[in-house]
């Protein structure tokens, strides 16, 4: 099963300051032990929200607004992409990631949510798949009998 | 509440479980007693965690029960005793040494190295290989891998025994081996890797949800290979042909089961975090290798040249074959010579790959091999020679043990008898969905 974790902003990761070298090294060691087991597949932590944007949506109307984004709580930080048995698996995990720097006060967590795959749609999108498929393999075959004659 | 607490040690066991045993190995020098120990304080944690919690570090809790029991059962036990006679005495007079040198964390990694290189002992079966590999670095149960090979678990449970009952008999020494023995030990690691690789890979729809999680956990064991043996090029070439295998699992099979073929698979449902870890893992492989590459970097490099190919018309055929002829340099065998001949074909034409197909037809071991006559005839069906082709596909027919394939082949067969019988030579295609062949 593949997780993604996210972790979330603080005061401190919005401030854009860079991380105590200490956290650096914990943080390091906690990632190189996910790669160590076989567990990690990618991971990368984001610059603050004012360096980023969002694009708003109202019907068909777009905006696009820039940062900083106040509800710090609410964003995310970083993520990182696992590949475990289990859900229990994954929690058992990141309950040794280091704990995250933070203001006075202020609390913060991870949160783990289960990525969809492709396969997860199998059954449930099959036959739209199906079709869809279908579709491409005769447009893709009609290009591939024009351009090889078989002679 | 006791569930969620079976639940955590569960994880925590599989998370534990190999550093634990490998550990406990160096420690008494014998597999099959370390599995054994680790085992007993699982039992110990399942009886304690429940009331009291999971401890804050709970490898070292399992780590330091374990190692307690190993001094209570050298003490006490004459066949441990004998089997571990030098760290037998060493426990007794210094045992905070021992405590000390188990306690430590430099060398897990060789551990765990070692571990894999005795679980993989070309004393033992292939299949009790992958089992006892399953069960000391993968932390499944007997019963889970019983699922996943389609197995009693009695078997399994037996396989298992015997293969530590081997090793001890064989005395099988916990090392990394070096020198000449080195590369013939490593490929027996890597077979086992890839067998059980391949063993999720053909699991088929409806099959218990172990037999695709395989896949998950050689990947794993894959990896882990890779950050304990980083300077080896095939282990980095093994984990990018799985990788990039695994990244076309949900687009190579239909609902109902059935096989997609290369050509016609979906690739937006390939997994494109798959696909760029996969050729990453092959650009390590590369730069490492010396001479000529070996087969598991030749077989991903030809699975990196579909994995590039946006759409299938884009497949580099030419470098393909170029792969095919050195990898069947490599290995000699004649199924790496059907596919290069696929490959000259798709790249040069059909009648280039006939050329290589006759050489073929010749050798022993592919009389009854039903895709040598199926190719044959999907190349001369594509030159307008629908009487041989239509014999190669009934033939073909004959020799297949699959229904569905069959079908296919004597539809195939039926197209070329219509073809002749309407007195066209001209261009062949059949009318449904033309059979096609790709490398594997």
């Amino acid at each position: 099963m593949r997780f993604m974790v996210i972790t979330k902003a603080t005061s401190v990761s919005e401030a854009g300051l860079p991380p105590e070298p200490e956290d650096f090294e914990t943080m390091g060691a906690f990632i190189q032990e996910l790669v160590d087991a076989g567990v990690l597949l990618a991971a990368d932590g984001l610059h603050p929200s004012a360096q980023g944007a969002r694009i708003y949506v109202d019907g068909g109307k777009k905006t696009v607004v820039d940062g900083p984004f106040t509800e710090t709580k609410e964003l995310i930080a970083g993520y990182f992409l696992v590949e475990t048995k289990s859900l229990e698996e994954c929690v058992e995990w990141f309950k040794r990631c280091p704990t995250m720097r933070v203001g006075e006060g202020e609390q913060t967590n991870l949160e783990i949510r289960r990525v969809a795959l492709a396969e997860d749609f199998g059954d449930q999108f099959g036959e739209e798949f199906t079709a869809e498929l279908r579709e491409t393999v005769e447009k893709r075959e009609a290009t591939v009998a024009s351009r090889h004659p078989a002679e | 509440m006791a569930t969620d607490t079976h639940r955590a040690i569960e994880a925590v066991w599989r998370i534990e479980a190999p550093r634990l045993i490998a550990g406990l190995t160096r420690l008494v020098h014998d597999v099959g007693a370390a599995e054994e120990l680790a085992q007993d304080a699982l039992v110990a944690a399942l009886e304690q965690w429940p009331a009291d919690g999971v401890p804050g570090n709970p490898g070292a809790w399992l780590m330091t029960t374990a190692r307690r029991r190993a001094i209570d059962r050298v003490r006490r036990n004459e066949t441990l005793r004998r089997k571990v006679e030098q760290v037998g005495r060493d426990l007794d007079e210094t045992t905070p040494d021992i405590a000390a040198q188990v306690a430590e964390d430099d060398g897990i990694g060789d551990d765990l190295l070692r571990l894999m290189f005795v679980a993989c002992h070309p004393v033992l079966s292939t299949e009790a290989r992958a089992a006892l590999t399953l069960r000391l670095l993968g932390g499944l149960t007997t019963g889970e891998i019983a699922r996943a090979f389609l197995t009693p678990e009695a078997t399994v449970a037996q396989r298992i025994v015997r293969a530590k009952k081997t090793l001890t008999a064989a005395r099988v020494p916990f090392e990394v081996p070096q020198g000449d023995e080195r590369a013939a030990r490593l490929a027996s690691v890597l077979e086992v890797v890839y067998l059980i690789f391949n063993e999720g890979y053909s699991a088929t729809a409806g099959d218990d949800w172990m037999r695709p999680a395989l896949c998950a956990e050689a990947l794993r064991l894959g990896r882990v290979l890779a950050g304990l043996a980083p300077s080896e090029p095939e282990v980095h070439g093994l984990v990018a042909l799985m990788e990039i295998q695994a990244s076309r699992a949900a687009a190579r099979t239909a609902r109902g089961g059935e096989p997609i073929l290369l050509a016609d698979q979906n690739r937006a449902r390939w997994d494109q975090l798959l696909i760029r870890r996969g050729l990453a893992a092959l650009d390590r492989a590369e730069v490492l290798v010396e001479g000529q590459p070996g087969p598991y970097v030749l077989q991903a490099a030809i699975a990196a040249c579909h994995a590039r190919a946006r759409r299938f018309e884009d497949t580099d055929w030419p470098r393909i074959a170029q792969l095919y002829e050195r990898l069947a340099a490599s290995v000699a065998s004649p199924v790496v010579e059907l596919n290069r001949a696929v490959a000259l074909s798709m790249a040069f034409g059909p009648e280039t790959g006939l050329a290589l197909l006759d050489q073929l037809t010749a050798v022993p071991a592919l009389h009854n091999y039903h895709l040598l006559p199926s190719v044959r005839g999907d190349f001369l069906a594509k030159l307008g020679r629908p009487v041989e082709a239509r014999a190669e596909f009934e033939r073909a027919a004959a020799l297949t043990r699959n229904e569905r394939e069959r079908t296919l082949l004597l539809n195939r067969a039926a197209d070329c008898a219509r073809l002749n019988a309407a007195g066209r030579a001209g261009p062949q295609r059949s009318p449904g969905r033309p059979e096609r062949r790709r490398p594997a």
